[in-house]
């Protein structure tokens, strides 16, 4: 439910970026931790590119998966598994600092360019 | 949406005593007013809502909101392939230009909720956003909060809620100010809302604003309000895996409260493994328990709110 409100706001600011010419692709970037599903989200943007300059513009969505750095020593860890990891395989530590998997932004688009 | 200021997707929402009402000037240059609560969300295209004219000269206002300006970008090449064009071959007959955008998708309301932590910390405002379930008894151990540290230090409330003041209401008893917003069809509160509502509030320097969110464990993780520091309520009559089950809510939240610990003797809920699962999500994350219909464990719990009084207020106490 709140994936269309966040739609909306993806169409608003490409569409504002856009001054009037057509969009045919864009490019979103959505973090796995982010509580959003890219499917719902390209179900919403179905609806809501409608009658814009998107109308006719392909969603490519980026996920992005969680990622962490050891505080102590720095040693990333993550990628795959969604949970934060227990300690530091480097030094035993137990507290990170998050680097990925909370991305929500648009990266780019693609316009058409009258010549 | 309005057609008139493009204030859409907030059109449902109220704030208790706010109309919202404000002008606008019309390309005649004639006036008008309007507001968009309560109950008065613009109607969708054609809405027939009243825009009242204060500088009444009699032109016939029968604006049909039919979006007038017409995008007529005028391409040469004709049009005529229909819309059954697949995108491939629409990418042939125009050259495209690749614009780098980078901008967050939630930018606006991480703008507003900025600002919203500045507004509260000049001030020396303690703000906190409670989030859970619905009936884990938010408001009730705020009523109880109130009652117990009413005199020590100011305290008001912002309660959020899809329809009724019923909540507010209730805060209000106990003497503290409370203003409630009702987010119509939103599950969830954003910060703009916030800034209406604390502005309106105007808590006193030194206050605690408890933030009490809409009763929903997945979206109002998703939306920072400004807050200094993010509770999550969770009650035994629930279940102990939720901490797994929605892990965004959990993994966001610097404390968790588990309420109703008078109850657990008599439901299966393992406070231990609620704990436990709430710290393999985030393991930054601050476990109390307590009764408010009881009173055990309120102690711990006012002792962090004292704490949290207490620490530099441009400091988060731990990283989402």
């Amino acid at each position: 439910m709140h994936e269309l409100g966040i739609t909306r706001n993806l169409v608003a600011i490409v569409a504002e970026a856009a001054q009037g010419r057509p969009v045919r692709k864009v490019w979103l970037e959505i973090g796995t931790q982010t509580a959003l599903l890219p499917d719902s989200v390209r179900f919403c943007f179905d609806v809501v590119r409608q009658g814009t300059l998107l109308e006719a513009a392909e969603l490519e969505i980026v996920e992005v998966a969680p990622g962490w750095l050891c505080e102590d020593c720095g040693t990333p860890a993550g990628g795959e598994a969604e949970a934060m990891p227990a300690a530091c395989a480097h030094c035993g530590a137990t507290r990170w600092r998050r680097r990925t998997g909370q991305e929500l932004n648009v990266k780019a688009m693609e316009v058409e360019t009258c010549v | 949406m309005c057609v008139v200021c493009g204030c859409n997707s907030k059109a449902d929402v109220r704030v208790e005593g706010d109309t919202d009402e404000h002008e606008h000037v019309l390309a005649d240059g004639s006036r008008t007013r309007h507001r968009h609560a309560p109950d008065e969300g613009h109607g969708q295209a054609g809405g027939a809502h009243a825009h009242p004219v204060l500088n009444a000269h009699a032109h016939d206002h029968d604006h049909d909101h039919d979006h007038d300006h017409d995008h007529d970008h005028d391409h040469d090449h004709d049009h005529d392939h229909g819309h059954s064009h697949s995108h491939a071959a629409h990418r042939q007959d125009a050259p495209a230009e690749l614009v780098a955008l980078e901008t967050a998708l939630l930018d606006k309301n991480q703008r507003i909720a900025e600002r919203n932590r500045g507004w509260l910390s000049g001030r020396g405002v303690l703000a906190l956003n409670l989030m859970s379930s619905p009936g884990s008894g938010k408001t009730t151990l705020l009523v109880r909060t109130l009652r117990d540290l009413s005199g020590e230090f100011p305290m008001c409330v912002v309660e959020g809620d899809q329809e009724t003041s019923a909540d507010a209401d209730r805060i209000r008893e106990t003497g503290a100010a409370a203003i409630q917003i009702n987010t119509g069809a939103g599950c969830h509160l954003e910060a703009d809302m916030i800034e209406r509502a604390v502005q309106r509030l105007a808590p006193a320097s030194g206050s605690v604003v408890f933030i009490e969110n809409v009763g929903n464990l997945v979206c109002p993780s998703l939306f920072d309000l400004g807050e200094r520091a993010r509770v999550v309520v969770l009650s035994v009559t629930e279940g102990d895996d939720k901490p797994l089950k929605y892990p965004h809510m959990f993994r966001s939240a610097d404390l968790m409260i588990t309420t109703k610990m008078d109850l657990a003797p008599h439901v299966a809920f393992d406070v231990g493994r609620a704990e436990r699962h709430a710290r393999s999500v985030n393991p930054t994350i601050r476990c109390l328990r307590l009764s408010a219909t009881q009173g055990e464990g309120l102690d711990e719990w006012y002792g962090w709110l004292r704490a949290m009084r207490r620490i530099d207020p441009l400091v988060r106490p731990s990283s989402a």
